[in-house]
């Protein structure tokens, strides 16, 4: 009897409840009579109030012979999730649910058998860290092919194109040449103007010691011409174009853009990849040059303010200590420089499968991939010139 | 962003804005010169499902990002469960985004999370206090509802086909239980039979949470199926909102071309057949309904006479 009276004034206060929403939910457990023990959930039962109790109803111990909803506020699914898993846990019935409540229960409780996980199986710590590396390696092989495979498109393609020179897109390459060329003159002029700078400062201060600064000409001038133009031209335009074709690639194969390109027949080696690659060849020795001409400038500039030697004497003192073949060495290396960081970028664009993530690796990785191949090979070439006799 | 987003109490039962969800006034939204809507106005009505449809191109795609407060109008207010989302200054002057869902085209799915993963972003950034193991029982239950097979839960998007998309976006839309959802064309790209499907997931899930559902279609069978109401937009305006008979009485030529042509007709058709089916299978299953309770009567009465016999 005064069960049924608390039932009666739980009803009661339904209407109360609804209006004060943030009302916390919470639980009871009431022991019957016959010493069975029920589940009383009280409050709303809704996604913003369940978070609050459902570590401590998770370690709520049986037995418990139903759950009671009666004195519950509004239900949602997750309270009726809550409800039903809690049913399912403890074998037992639920009890007073409104109509509501009723419905929402048995939609969840026709689809989901709480069996399934959700996570994906994990392997453990002490095996995944083993198969990460040999995916890793793996992967490095795979790359070394897929690169193979992509220089033999490309040469392929280059085949066809001098057959048919008609198919040759030459708008493309020239937006391509401005694009990475033109565009990239102001920032290369800026870096090239500094670095000029520090070689000539840091050189007066060494030079200084054995009185010998007027070497600080032949050191700004070798130094720009043979190395320091072609390899920092080459870093920048990995950083500002590589980076772009890979971005720009791998977008493309996401929107299947590349794929409606092959099916129109359309290569996207001759559309997308060869003008970039062309382009980056031209325009890497011009920069190149730009570059190192530049930088002769920053350290002219610098010697007539602070070493005291005139800006054009210092100028036509390079014509003198100079060798012409530094200036090849410099021009060289520009085309060779330009095709790897044009290449790894179209290379690992062309190679994005899944999703936004993996534009972003891959766009890193062909970055890293251009700068440390340019470093590896400007390497060989300094070792290669001076047995040749172009030291 | 500061914390936790902000969740906002529901409007008192009864109410004016408890009764429309959505009221827009006076909207006017145009891109530089070329307008695309002017005065609009559009009230939705609770546990409706109001389909939206119009030729394209007249803006119904950007009816609803207005709405949802993704385009900002030039002119008019629209109030959404009560609040103005024409005040609204950033994402987070917007406090009901708790108590809605949306589902985008393509399904907008995040690709670096699996569906799961997905589902529960909505609830890990409202609900932060919500346990691990609740919440990934939760993102089940929500995948499962929207008819995904359990495998689908640790799938990425990329792994998955446009018509598990567009559910996989369905349950992420239902997430946090919303009172309203949103649907941009969700049978877009189906074929039919998955469209079809769809549209009596949409209306149970509708009937079953108690949704009200703005649902953006091209699809008459969509209409015909599972909408209450439909609005029109063209002129730059709802020109006409109310039930499909309601509609084709009107003599907007835009209407009536719409209903009356080819694909209105033999969706006009299929719907009546649909009908009649049900209504046969109806009163097949009321007339042997019947005719067990007369068997069961008789039954009865025969047992009655014979006790009141031996009485």
């Amino acid at each position: 009897m005064e069960g049924a009276c608390r039932v009666l004034a739980a009803l009661a206060d339904f209407p109360h409840e609804v209006a004060t929403m943030r009302a916390a939910a919470d639980f009871l457990i009431e022991t019957g009579a016959e010493g069975s023990a029920a589940l009383v959930l009280t409050g709303p039962l809704l996604v913003s109030s369940i978070g609050a109790i459902d570590r401590r109803l998770r370690a709520v111990d049986g037995p418990i012979s139903a759950i009671d909803l009666s004195r519950a506020g509004r239900v949602d699914t997750v309270g009726a999730w809550t409800a039903w898993s809690l049913s399912q846990r403890f074998g037992a019935p639920i009890t007073g649910a409104s109509a509501e409540a009723d419905r929402l229960i048995a939609a969840i409780s026709a689809v989901d058998d709480n069996t399934s996980p959700v996570e994906r199986p994990r392997l453990p710590v002490l095996l995944r860290v083993p198969e990460h590396v040999g995916l890793v390696v793996a992967g490095l092989g795979q790359g070394m092919l897929l690169v193979l495979g992509f220089l033999g498109q490309v040469i392929l393609a280059s085949g066809t194109l001098l057959r048919h020179p008609g198919r040759f897109r030459l708008r493309a390459l020239v937006h391509q040449m401005e694009l990475m060329g033109v565009n990239a003159l102001a920032i290369i002029a800026l870096m090239s103007f500094l670095v000029g700078i520090v070689i000539a400062q840091q050189g007066a201060v060494q030079l200084r010691q054995f009185g010998a600064e007027i070497y600080t000409v032949n050191l700004v001038g070798r130094l720009s011409l043979r190395e320091l133009g072609i390899l920092m031209t080459a870093i920048m335009v990995a950083g500002r174009s590589g980076s772009a074709f890979a971005a720009q690639l791998g977008t493309m194969k996401l929107t299947e853009e590349i794929d409606a390109m092959r099916t129109i027949g359309v290569s996207p080696i001759e559309a997308l990849v060869i003008p970039r690659l062309l382009a980056t060849m031209l325009m890497m020795p011009l920069l190149g040059i730009y570059s190192a001409s530049i930088g002769i400038i920053g350290g002219a500039a610098l010697s007539a303010l602070t070493l005291g030697i005139p800006f054009f004497t210092f100028l036509s003192r390079i014509q003198e200590v100079v060798p012409l073949h530094d200036v090849w060495v410099g021009l060289i290396k520009g085309p060779v420089f330009g095709l790897i960081v044009a290449t790894s970028g179209c290379f690992q664009g062309l190679q994005v499968e899944s999703d936004a993530e993996e534009v972003g690796t891959r766009t890193t990785a062909a970055v890293v991939m251009a700068i440390f191949m340019v470093i590896v090979l400007d390497a060989f070439f300094a070792v290669f010139f001076s047995e040749i006799g172009w030291g | 962003m500061s914390g936790e987003p902000i969740c906002a109490e529901p409007v008192p039962i009864g109410s004016e804005a408890d009764q429309f969800p959505i009221r827009v006034r006076g909207l006017k939204n145009a891109f530089g010169d070329h307008v695309i809507h002017e005065n609009l106005d559009l009230d939705v009505r609770k546990g409706e499902i109001l389909g939206v449809v119009g030729g394209s191109g007249t803006g119904k795609s950007v009816l609803m990002r207005s709405i949802i407060g993704l385009k900002i109008p030039e002119e008019g207010t629209i109030e959404v469960l009560g609040s103005q989302i024409t005040d609204a200054r950033d994402d987070d002057d917007i406090d009901i985004r708790c108590r809605w869902g949306i589902l985008f085209q393509g399904g907008a799915l995040f690709s670096t999370l699996t569906v799961a993963e997905n589902v529960e972003v909505p609830l890990r950034e409202f609900y932060p206090e919500i346990t691990d193991e609740l919440r990934h029982e939760i993102a089940r239950y929500k995948v499962l509802l929207s008819g995904l097979p359990a495998e689908a839960t640790s799938k990425y998007p990329s792994e998955l086909s446009g018509g598990m998309r567009k559910r996989a976006g369905l349950s992420r839309a239902l997430a946090l239980d919303p009172e309203l959802l949103f649907l941009d064309e969700p049978t877009a790209g189906l074929d039919p039979i998955g469209a079809a499907g769809f549209d009596q997931l949409i209306r149970s899930l509708q009937q079953t949470l108690g949704l009200t559902v703005f649902l953006i279609t091209h699809d008459l069978d969509t209409l015909y199926e599972i909408c209450d109401r439909v609005a029109v937009i063209a002129d730059k305006r709802v020109i006409a909102v109310g039930t499909i008979p309601e509609l084709i009485a009107t003599e907007h030529p835009w209407i009536k071309s719409y209903f009356n042509g080819p694909r209105g007709r033999a969706a006009k058709a299929a719907n009546e057949r649909t009908a009649a089916e049900a209504a046969n299978e109806r009163t097949a299953a009321e007339a042997a309904n019947e005719l067990t309770a007369a068997q069961a009567a008789n039954q009865q009465n025969a047992a009655l006479g014979t006790s009141g016999h031996e009485a």
